[in-house]
């Protein structure tokens, strides 16, 4: 077929001489008449169909975005500050707010607090990364082949059911008191997860994209690597969001219950350690560096990828 | 002005053969056949409109072309290799751009990477979308879809262009705009094109022959050759009075069914 050989100045011009009972060569200047009237046309229909996205200005942003958990913060605050003032419980159990800040404070002027939270974030990033390695081949193997899905599939949703603190004991069992404890513990949280979200990714592909992918020359590995894991994407993204979820779960699990000093101190260790010493504000500060973690990882890192992957599809505004 | 085809033409070379070609659905006693010995040449070069009422068949014919499904009996030629198929939906790929849509068909075809863009923005233009190469799916309308597809399709390079009522949601007038455009490039590029629709005026306007299928099962009820010359216009009394023509036979068809 001759279309590589066209220029574009022979398209909007008339018709080039076409064969057999194609067009008379008399009706050539009636196309290109029309051909002119039709790219106005269009260039008018294009013109009124399409729309241009505008970006919410900032103050709508803070209003509708930053303000109502700022006021959720502000009332808990509130309801935690009225029950210690009305000495619901004794002092040292219901620590006030001022209690916590100044504990968070101190552990800031003492230096700890960076090396705590780094400690158990690298090992969270770490396990993370290790599972998705290990997690995205299953879920590909237990999406696309029948016999694997038929044998691990339901293995693998079950999994997710488990919570992952059950595993602690095995795990210090086998692995003794040592960070193989620790990462088998975020694995065997995190893995199911970031498979299982890549398999629900798979199974809701459109059919017609696979189809369009065959048409257009897309089979085997060139169909999974140009059709199906795109078309997944936004599945995988959900699986791997919730897959941090897990394994941040999980460390702190195994951080609390498997806590030696060879291991260096985490969040969970800590907690564990300001428990031992019946340090109610310590512990509660603990647990808000754990909760800022978790939720700073989610909003900094997997939303804004979450966002883009659902806006570049056109599904961000449909699920709003 | 118009002739009714008795016997098939011999053809000396065909762009797509069909052969006695029966296709059905489900398991040996269930089975509920959908296509019937349908025999049918399309010529290089030829423009045929396949017609027939909802669920006779036309998509499964089309995708039995396009190698998405194999005959239950008979056999389908294509000797140009690939036909390249457009989906009643757009069926492009919102996680990439237009442009990018285009590229991944000429990539796939083996084109090399520094000629993929310039050839993309060519076809782009083609379809008179030159400025949507970085525009994402969702942000083209209705038409542009249909015609980045129509581009992509053409990316294919493929000897036989396999459309399944690619116009079938749009409005009357965007409608006749890419009817317009896609005979323009149909003149320019010698593609055979098997065009599948239930709009007999549709039919009437772009094709060079119009089949008409029966319903369950599928069969090759009649042919109509159509030698008005193009540019036509769908509102013109020529393709009318085909149009009433054909649709009377295809009534007649869709009555059959009622009877019994
Ligand atoms: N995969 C399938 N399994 C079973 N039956 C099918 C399958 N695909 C199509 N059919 C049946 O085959 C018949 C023809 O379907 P087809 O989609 O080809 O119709 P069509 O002519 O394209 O209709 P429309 O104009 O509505 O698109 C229908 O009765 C449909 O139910
Ligand atoms: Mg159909």
């Amino acid at each position: 077929m001759s279309s590589t050989e066209l220029t574009s100045t022979e398209l909007t011009g008339a018709a080039v001489e076409p064969a057999e009972t194609k067009a008379a060569s008399a009706s050539a200047n009636a196309a290109a008449d029309s051909a002119s009237d039709v790219s106005d046309i269009s260039a008018g229909l294009d013109a009124l169909e399409t729309q241009t996205v505008e970006r919410t200005p900032l103050l709508r942003v803070f209003t509708s975005k930053v303000l109502p958990p700022l006021i959720a913060i502000a009332l808990v605050l509130a309801v935690w500050q009225f029950a210690y003032s009305a000495h619901l419980k004794r002092p040292d159990l219901l620590p006030s707010p001022l209690d916590v800040w100044n504990s968070l404070h101190d552990q800031w002027l003492q230096g700890t607090i960076l090396s705590v939270i780094w400690t158990s974030l690298s090992r969270g990033v770490l396990g993370f990364l290790i599972s998705v390695l290990i997690g995205t081949p299953i879920g590909l193997l237990v999406a696309r082949v029948k016999p694997v899905r038929a044998a691990i599939g339901p293995i693998l949703s079950g999994l997710q059911s488990i919570p992952s603190v059950a595993w602690v004991p095995a795990a210090v069992i086998w692995f003794g008191l040592s960070n193989a404890t620790i990462y088998a513990v975020v694995l065997l949280g995190a893995v199911p997860s970031i498979a299982n979200g890549l398999v629900a990714g798979v199974d809701q592909v459109q059919p017609i994209y696979l189809r369009a992918g065959r048409t257009l020359g897309a089979t085997g590995l060139r169909g999974i690597r140009h059709v199906l894991l795109p078309a997944a994407l936004p599945g995988y993204v959900a699986g791997l969001k919730q897959g941090w979820a897990f394994s941040w779960r999980s460390l702190m699990a195994a951080e609390l219950i498997a806590s030696s000093p060879a291991l260096g101190l985490g969040l969970g260790a800590q907690l564990e350690f300001s428990r031992e010493n019946l340090d109610m504000p310590g512990v509660l500060a603990t647990i808000i560096l754990i909760l800022l973690v978790g939720i700073g990882i989610e909003l900094l890192i997997f939303n804004p990828i979450e966002r883009y992957v659902l806006r570049t599809r056109g599904l961000l505004t449909a699920r709003r | 002005m118009t002739a009714l085809l008795t016997e098939a033409t011999p053809v000396v070379d065909t762009a797509v053969r069909l052969d006695h070609v029966t296709k059905s659905f489900g398991r040996a006693a269930a089975a509920h056949v959908v296509l019937d010995d349908i025999t049918l040449n399309v010529a290089p070069g030829e423009f045929v409109c396949l017609l027939g009422a909802s669920g006779c068949g036309k998509s499964t014919l089309l995708n039995l072309v396009a190698g998405l499904d194999q005959p239950t009996s008979g056999t389908i030629d294509v000797p140009g290799g690939r036909a390249a198929l457009m989906f009643q939906e757009h069926a492009l790929f919102p996680w990439l751009t237009a442009g990018q849509n285009i590229e991944l068909a000429l990539r796939l075809r083996g084109v090399p990477r520094g000629e993929r863009r310039a050839e993309a923005q060519r076809l782009l233009e083609l379809v008179r979308l030159g400025g949507a190469h970085g525009k994402r799916v969702h942000e083209l309308s209705g038409g542009m879809r249909q015609r980045v597809a129509m581009a992509r399709a053409l990316a294919q390079d493929a000897q036989v262009l396999l459309m399944d009522e690619p116009f079938a949601a749009l409005d009357a007038i965007t409608r006749d705009v890419l009817h317009e455009e896609l005979i323009q490039i149909w003149q320019e590029t010698n593609v055979s094109v098997l065009f599948v629709t239930h709009n007999v005026r549709e039919a009437v306007r772009l094709a060079q022959r119009v089949v008409l299928l029966s319903s369950r099962p599928g069969r090759i009820a009649q042919e109509w050759a159509i030698d008005l010359p193009q540019p036509r216009r769908i509102e013109s009394a020529g393709v009318a009075d085909l149009a009433v023509e054909i649709t009377d036979k295809l009534r007649g068809e869709i009555r059959r069914h009622v009877q019994h």
